[in-house]
């Protein structure tokens, strides 16, 4: 049975679609059967990232609306032959996003793959939500800056009270990574430490992406940084968060929870 | 960069954004997501219910303000009566 993840933020820009197209190149490489779905309608841009802008015919709205069986607009990487892609439409009404729509697409996914990965648009509207709504597992993207944090605060409320798990009792497995990491400026005290991040939020680290030029590289390529530049940082931290979505040991003992999320424990249910 | 400049106290702008953070998310946890917990909403209802009971205080008279710290918060009720209501006269 597959695994749903949903990799989200509440703020834009801060590494959504890069973090999805990494992560799940890496646990296609790793053997894993997996589809990507772009949840941006009106402003796809995992295909673009995948390098497979050109290779677009139908998109997850065609499916929902019954225009494409969800084998035809499964775009299958070049690269990595587990690899899929389900792409967002471009042009299509947002409104054609509908719950039911989104939920036959999932569970017909999960039949076939390992992993179903939702690139969730930026903000809190229904892109957001639904991209959200089948979550088993969330990778939360945050840079350290203080309104990524703050975004990234309402979006793990909502992660425990908007989700099918929240609803049925359960939780959703969430995951902190923290990208555009500068170490030295966090030294200096130019920006939030990794410790400040992580007492703030208070959900475990997954994996810290240090800021790097290779990111931009590979896009620019049209390769996910796991692929296009395998032994840079940002890929190897990217490869590191895998192996701990699959469920290896996890090498950092989980923070202990400090003062302030003690006082303040998130109340949203 | 001025000599000066390069003496000053480096002064970082890190540990303010925590606190500032800290501050907020607390605030934003109680409101958001949580629907009828807007703490301030509810005392300030309650107040005004127990000033109405016994002064006849037109509602924009009666002023609520919740200023929220680090470490302490205070709540500032400013209830303006008039001379009329408290039947004294007013001090010399």
């Amino acid at each position: 049975m597959a695994k749903v993840l949903v990799v989200t933020s509440g703020k834009g820009g801060v590494g959504k679609t890069t973090s999805t197209a990494a992560l799940g190149a890496a646990l296609a490489q790793s053997g894993q059967k997996v589809a990507m779905i772009d949840f941006d309608v009106g402003l796809r841009n995992l295909d673009l990232i995948m390098g497979a802008e050109r290779r677009v015919v139908y998109d997850l709205i065609n499916v929902i609306k019954g225009d494409a069986k969800i084998e035809q607009a499964l775009i299958r990487d070049k690269r990595v032959e587990t690899l899929h892609l389900l792409p967002a439409s471009q042009t299509r009404d947002k409104d054609n996003l509908t719950d039911e729509g989104v939920a036959r697409v999932i569970e017909g996914l999960r039949e076939k793959f390992d992993w179903i990965i939702c690139d969730s648009p930026a903000g809190i509207e229904r892109g957001a939500t639904l991209a959200m709504r089948h979550a088993d597992v969330a990778v939360v993207v945050t840079n350290p800056e203080v309104s990524s944090i703050r975004d990234s605060d309402r979006i793990i409320g909502m992660l425990d009270s908007k989700t099918l798990k929240a609803e049925n009792g359960e939780q959703v497995e969430k995951h902190l990574l923290l990208t555009r990491y500068d170490a030295g400026r966090a030294q200096r005290g130019e920006i939030l430490k990794v410790e400040d991040v992580l007492e703030i939020l208070s959900i475990p680290l997954l994996a810290i992406i240090p800021e790097s030029t290779e990111v931009l590289r590979s896009s620019n390529l049209g390769a996910p940084v796991t692929l296009g530049s395998p032994n840079s940082a940002p890929a190897r931290a990217y490869l590191d968060a895998v192996r701990k979505l699959q469920g290896e040991t996890l090498v950092e003992v989980q923070k202990q929870r400090g003062l302030f999320s003690k006082l303040f424990a998130r109340r949203a249910a | 960069m001025s000599l000066f400049s390069f003496f000053k106290k480096n002064t970082t702008s890190a540990p303010v954004a925590r606190e500032r953070l800290q501050v907020l998310l607390a605030h934003e946890r109680t409101i958001v997501g949580g629907g009828e917990s807007d703490l301030v909403a509810i005392l300030r209802e309650e107040i005004m219910a127990v000033i109405a009971k016994h002064l006849a205080v037109p509602q924009d008279k009666v002023q609520i303000k919740m200023d929220r710290g680090a470490s302490v918060s205070t709540l500032e009720v400013d209830i303006e009566i008039p001379a009329a209501l408290t039947g004294l006269r007013p001090a010399a």
